[in-house]
């Protein structure tokens, strides 16, 4: 309790449009930002970005780490965090190697691999809330427990999925929508209502966003506090698991070290997305405009006669100007 | 220890209401108090404690406290800090489970308490700012840790936002236009945020409500509003728990004090019978020697109103 609470100024008058900016600012920027940006590639390589080529192209690649994003961004905002996800959509896919390899049933490999997920968001979920070790810190170590895992589990093996594309559920999860639309893109879309719907409109979100926000609050008003954060982690594990089964069967191919390097791409989506690293604040909009800002930009480079080489360099800046942007945001309308 | 026999401060409602002031009752907050949904059986308490233990990793907070409430009764609880105040609400309200002892509601025993039980249980707590969530809308913080849902955990937000309109003109005085059930708390100035602590209470059909350190922080025109609040709580036959620093402040409205020292009860003292002057006397006598031994306790807390004061003896 601060004692300068109550000597404190009023705040300044508020007007109806302040209101309005005020409660949706962020998602005012991120729209903006995500305008600029597409806007800009417009202009400098039209040719490109013109076509629906390209848009197909990110249609089927921003959904590898955008499904994980949207889900990241809810463990994010109950004051969470969970880097072990790349290596859970590795571990996943053991899963799916082993029941698929044992039972030739590519359905029975998808549930394991999702049940593999649930499995490790689970054990991420079980040692922060009853070891009471920070997220970061313990999932630092299960990012490495779990890649460890799969490589000597498949004994550092790569596998050939070749033979699995005939099945039903292959085209289902990353086949075309009409021979046109990729299905990670379709998913992507339903998980995004999924996810949106769970933390707009479900005890869940309610749940995330107060104990991100205020944790000593909500144990005093009767939260279950360690059940949600379990099940965020576990919701994690499955989205990670699911992501690494479009990878790998999109290339049908799964290697043991896959999913590393989608790190930062999906973290960076997040926090370009508005999401707040303190926690009680961030959106599963901001997170997808953000995860396609983030898709975009590889693209973009090469399209406007830029070498690959200017990529990081162009991540870093619009991560920075994103992340300046919502704090200044913030500062201005609250 | 003994404690005093229930009559000797559980004062009939009435005589308590004429002498304070009614007329009072057109503040909004206090027109929010519904009157009583469940009054206790007759001769029953509302809540009682037996025998209520705790320590934390080895240091006994609380130690054998007894303690009841009556309903349309006001407890003031005094202490220093560490004196254990906290902790005994939070037994009450369920967020502590105490080591020994226990609790009972309109004469039932109750075990296992949780924050959810103690709510059906009619339990609420004013925890002023520091259980407000700051970057979240007023909808999601009236409705916090039971938002209205369908059977699969579905939020009605529709219905969450129709009521916290409705308590935000009806209750909380909000009459600002720009002020939303979408509206985050972060902007709102101490004084909504203190409306919007108590309404989040209130909404609910409190029997039981615990106001921990309410006036920390509060302007005195802030205060005195909360004060005739208290007030009202009684009027409405509802009881509650009135926690503070601030002595003046509790025996403005407090039917009986209980001054809580190291985790023990050092007395329990009507205001009928104490002057402040006495009461102040007794806190520091307390702050100063420590606990009081049995008879000293029993002869204070039963001393006949016109005796003179005699709580400046040394002690121990």
């Amino acid at each position: 309790m601060n004692p300068a609470v109550a000597t404190r100024t009023p705040p300044r008058p508020r007007s109806a449009l302040t209101a309005f900016t005020s409660t949706w600012a962020s998602q005012i920027g991120i729209t903006v930002a995500f305008c600029a940006l597409w806007l800009g590639f417009i202009v400098l390589a039209p040719s490109t970005f013109l076509s629906d080529r390209i848009y197909l192209s990110f249609a089927q690649t921003t959904p590898y780490f955008g499904i994980v994003a949207m889900f990241l961004t809810m463990v994010i905002i109950a004051g969470d965090i969970d880097l072990s996800f790349p290596s859970e959509m590795a571990l996943g896919m053991v899963g799916f190697v082993f029941t698929w390899q044992a039972t030739g049933s590519v359905e029975l490999g998808i549930l394991a691999a999702l049940g593999v997920g649930a499995l490790a968001g689970l054990f991420n979920g079980l040692v922060v809330t009853y070891i009471g070790i920070p997220s970061l810190v313990v999932t630092i170590g299960t990012q490495f427990l779990f890649r460890g895992l799969t490589l000597v589990l498949v004994n550092g093996k790569s596998y050939a999925l070749v033979t699995t594309s005939t099945a039903p559920s292959y085209q289902l999860l990353v086949g075309k929508l009409g021979g046109i639309i990729p299905m990670e893109f379709v998913g992507l879309l339903i998980l995004a209502v999924v996810a949106w719907v769970l933390l707009n409109r479900h005890r869940l979100g309610q749940n995330a966003y107060v104990i991100g926000d205020n944790r000593l609050a909500a144990g005093l008003m009767g939260i279950p506090i360690r059940q949600t954060r379990i099940l965020l982690f576990v919701l994690t594990g499955v989205a990670a698991a699911l992501a690494g089964l479009m990878t790998s069967l999109q290339i049908v191919n799964f290697y043991p070290s896959m999913g590393d390097g989608f790190l930062l791409p999906t973290l960076a989506a997040v926090f370009v997305g508005g999401t707040s690293v303190f926690g009680g604040r961030g959106s599963v909009y901001g997170t997808f405009l953000g995860a396609f800002m983030i898709g975009a930009i590889q693209a973009g480079i090469v399209a406007v006669g830029l070498t690959d080489y200017y990529t990081n360099l162009f991540y870093g800046a619009i991560v920075l100007a994103a992340v300046s942007v919502h704090a200044m945001l913030q500062r201005r309308f609250e | 220890m003994t404690l005093p026999p229930a009559g000797e401060y559980g004062m009939p409602a009435g005589e308590r209401e004429s002498a304070r002031q009614p007329a009072q009752l057109a503040n909004p907050i206090i027109a929010a108090l519904e009157p009583a949904a469940a009054p206790p059986p007759k001769g029953e308490k509302r809540l009682e404690l037996r025998h209520i233990s705790k320590s934390f990793g080895g240091v006994q907070v609380l130690q054998d406290v007894n303690m009841d409430l009556g309903s349309s009764e006001v407890v003031g609880l005094l202490g220093d800090n560490g004196a254990g105040k906290s902790t005994l609400i939070k037994i009450i309200t369920g967020v502590h489970r105490p080591d020994a002892g226990e609790i009972l509601f309109g004469g039932r025993r109750v075990g296992g308490l949780t924050v959810q039980r103690a709510r059906e249980l009619g339990v609420e707590t004013v925890y002023q700012e520091r259980a407000l969530a700051d970057q979240l809308p007023l909808w999601r913080n009236i409705f916090m840790g039971r938002a209205i849902s369908g059977p699969l955990g579905f939020l009605k937000v529709g219905d969450m936002r129709r009521m916290t309109a409705e308590l935000m003109g009806e209750s909380m005085g909000f009459t600002s236009a720009v002020l939303t059930p979408d509206t985050v708390v972060k902007g709102l100035s101490g004084g909504e945020r203190q409306g919007l602590a108590i309404v989040r209470a209130l909404h609910f059909h409190a029997d039981i409500i615990i106001l921990d350190e309410p006036t920390m922080g509060l302007s005195l025109k802030e205060t005195e509003k909360l004060l005739r609040f208290v007030e009202g709580i009684r009027t409405a036959g509802k009881s509650a728990i009135f926690i503070d620093h601030n002595i003046f402040h509790v025996y403005s409205v407090a039917d009986r004090i209980i001054v809580l020292d190291r985790g023990r009860i050092a007395g329990q003292f009507p205001t009928s019978r104490y002057s402040l002057d006495e009461l102040l006397d007794i806190m520091r006598e307390v702050a100063a020697g420590g606990t009081f031994t049995e008879q000293e306790r029993y002869r204070l807390a039963d001393r006949p109103p016109e005796a003179t004061t005699g709580a400046s003896e040394e002690h121990e």
